[in-house]
């Protein structure tokens, strides 16, 4: 009758389990890899038909090329904030997250889990946008290990800022129906907001602002220090890549959302108390 | 190890000023399939929702296998199979995979095949659980449950919805579990259910424990057993402690045969309705001069 904890699952392995669950469920569901996977994929083949090669004057760099980190940035966002913050509601909404705090599975379990499916799924969608952007529109990699080191730790913080976030944002998606129209307006705007859509030096000044309170501007600006040559640092909104303010900006944003993410977080529906 | 699985102590759960849960108190031994029953709000699924760690309670003192469920120590989940009153959703995952995946959290788990067999879903098992009945998901819900091996499991509501076959089908899985031991509390509407499958029966009504038997105990609550015939052309229908001295009685007075002669003594169910239909009475009883209170305050 009594068990032995010698024969309990480990931690690790209850979490590669649940990890295994969330990438099967993230793969065979087609609205997510449609919506969420392959979003940022059809707008780079999208800007790069209709811009081409043309360059941003007065520099040498091809939208293309400078569209690229943008499309890298959303997909962050979009896998780590949105595809998380609607599943997650949706999962708490059917009683799927109940289901799973009925099992022994840890909480810290759940959320690595959760966060190991976003990185790994990110990873797969920036190898898939770079493959196409440097095959079909001649977009050029660095090629030190000073920029893949600022693409690793811009990309970690990232991802990081949006899963906490998107955990915290599915708390308030109370009605999990109506979280695809609250959640989709607001990455649209930061989208358009931030240098992803449109060049961000080329947006009024009080646009460029109000983007700089939220985490996708620098995450943005972080992915283009990667892939743009040094001197488009000149273009910049503060003629500098400004990498201090990158990695505050975005750090301020894990803690937050870790805050808010954890205060915020429950297994059960909202009425169900 | 105490002998008892569950001990409530004077539960109570407030939501606003209802008391879904007003000054419960119950104990359930170990082993034994113990039935909850009650009319929708009578406060049942509050309690097992309780007891499974899911809800707080406003005051009173609960234990499950030991320990208070509200802040349970790790490794007590993998003791307690949980069967919710929801259908499980929609899921990427066909019912094998769940149960796989599921199985891999336990330390002592059961064979997935052995338990898709158990709940009839052999057949099922690559199907995905959008594409199955009502009563297959049920099932499937049940293997969940128990696929831990569990000493314990909460059955909320299981076989709603089933056609009769599926239900005795799930009656013979729930035999098998309490023979290898498995404590197991279920709450239904059905009384055959719980007549068959349960030890013990509790009767909840507006939040409190109105009877706590063995099913033949309960029937044997009602003594009056009913006695009806036809005579000139009009039903009589009496109702009676002594139904032999009747009859003799009546045998006595009459000649011939009595047309649509009848001698029934009352079903579980007359006394589940009986006692629940008293609780709600003495409940609105109970409520209706308080609001005078306020009305004249």
């Amino acid at each position: 009758m009594t068990t032995t904890t010698a024969t309990a699952p480990s931690w690790v392995s209850m979490t590669t389990n649940r990890l295994a669950v969330e990438v099967k469920e993230f793969i065979r569901s087609r609205e997510q890899m449609i919506f969420i996977f392959a979003f940022p994929m059809l707008f780079l083949l999208l800007f790069g038909s209709v811009f081409g090669g043309a360059v941003l004057e007065p520099t040498s760099v091809t939208f293309a090329q400078y569209f690229m980190p943008g499309m890298i940035a959303t997909g962050i966002i979009n896998t780590g904030f949105q595809s998380l913050a609607m599943s997650i509601a949706i999962d708490r909404d059917e009683d799927v997250l109940k289901r799973i705090h009925a099992t022994p599975l840890p909480a810290t379990s759940f959320f690595a889990a959760k966060i190991a499916q976003v990185l790994f799924v990110s990873i797969i969608q920036i190898a898939i946008l770079i493959a196409l952007g440097v095959a079909l529109y001649d977009v050029t990699l660095p090629t030190d290990v000073g920029r893949w080191w600022t693409f690793t730790w811009v990309f970690l913080l990232g991802t990081a800022a949006s899963t906490t976030l998107g955990i915290a944002m599915s708390s308030l998606l109370r009605n999990a129906k109506a979280g695809s129209a609250i959640v989709t307006p607001i990455v649209l705007v930061l989208q358009f907001t931030s240098g992803v859509f449109l060049v961000f030096t080329q947006i009024p000044t009080f646009l460029q602002i109000f983007a700089s309170f939220f985490p996708l501007r620098w995450l943005a600006q972080g992915m283009r220090s990667v892939f743009l040559p040094e001197e488009f640092a000149m273009a910049e909104a503060s003629g500098s890549w400004d990498h201090g303010l990158i990695a505050i900006n975005l750090g301020i944003w894990v803690v937050v959302g870790l805050f808010l993410a954890v205060r915020t977080f429950r297994w059960t529906r909202h009425d169900d108390n | 190890m105490s002998a008892s699985a569950i001990t409530i102590a004077g539960l109570e759960k407030h939501y606003g000023d209802v008391r879904a849960v007003d000054g419960l108190d119950l104990e359930i031994h170990r082993g034994e399939v113990f039935a909850l029953l009650g009319p929708n709000g009578a406060g049942k699924s509050t309690t097992v929702e309780i007891l499974e760690g899911f809800r707080k309670r406003t005051a009173g003192e609960v234990s499950v296998l030991g320990v208070d469920p509200h802040h349970s120590p790790k490794g007590w989940r993998a003791n307690v199979g949980v069967m919710l009153q929801t259908t499980s959703a929609r899921s990427a995952l066909t019912a094998r995979e769940s149960l796989l995946h599921a199985s891999r959290y336990y330390p002592h788990p059961r064979d997935v095949d052995e338990t898709l067999a158990a709940v009839g879903l052999t057949e099922k098992a690559s199907a995905k659980p959008q594409t199955l009945s009502g009563g297959q998901r049920r099932r499937l819900d049940v293997a969940l449950a128990v696929i831990g091996s569990p000493e314990l499991v909460f059955l909320d509501e299981p076989t709603t919805g089933f056609d009769p076959e599926a239900r005795r089908q799930f009656w013979r899985l729930i035999e098998g579990l309490r023979g290898d031991g498995t404590t197991i509390v279920l709450t239904t509407h059905y009384l055959d259910e719980a007549d068959y499958l349960a030890d013990r029966i509790g009767i909840i009504a507006a939040g409190r424990l109105v009877a706590l038997d063995t099913p033949a105990g309960l029937r044997a609550q009602a003594t009056d057993a009913r006695i009806s015939w036809v005579e000139d052309g009009e039903r009589h229908l009496v109702e009676t402690p002594t139904p032999t001295a009747f009859l003799r009685d009546l045998l006595a007075r009459t000649t011939g045969e009595i047309s649509r002669l009848e001698v029934v003594h009352p079903s579980l169910e007359d006394v589940y309705l009986q006692l629940s239909g008293d609780a709600a009475d003495a409940a609105a009883a109970a409520s209706a001069p308080a609001t005078d209170r306020e009305a004249g305050a």
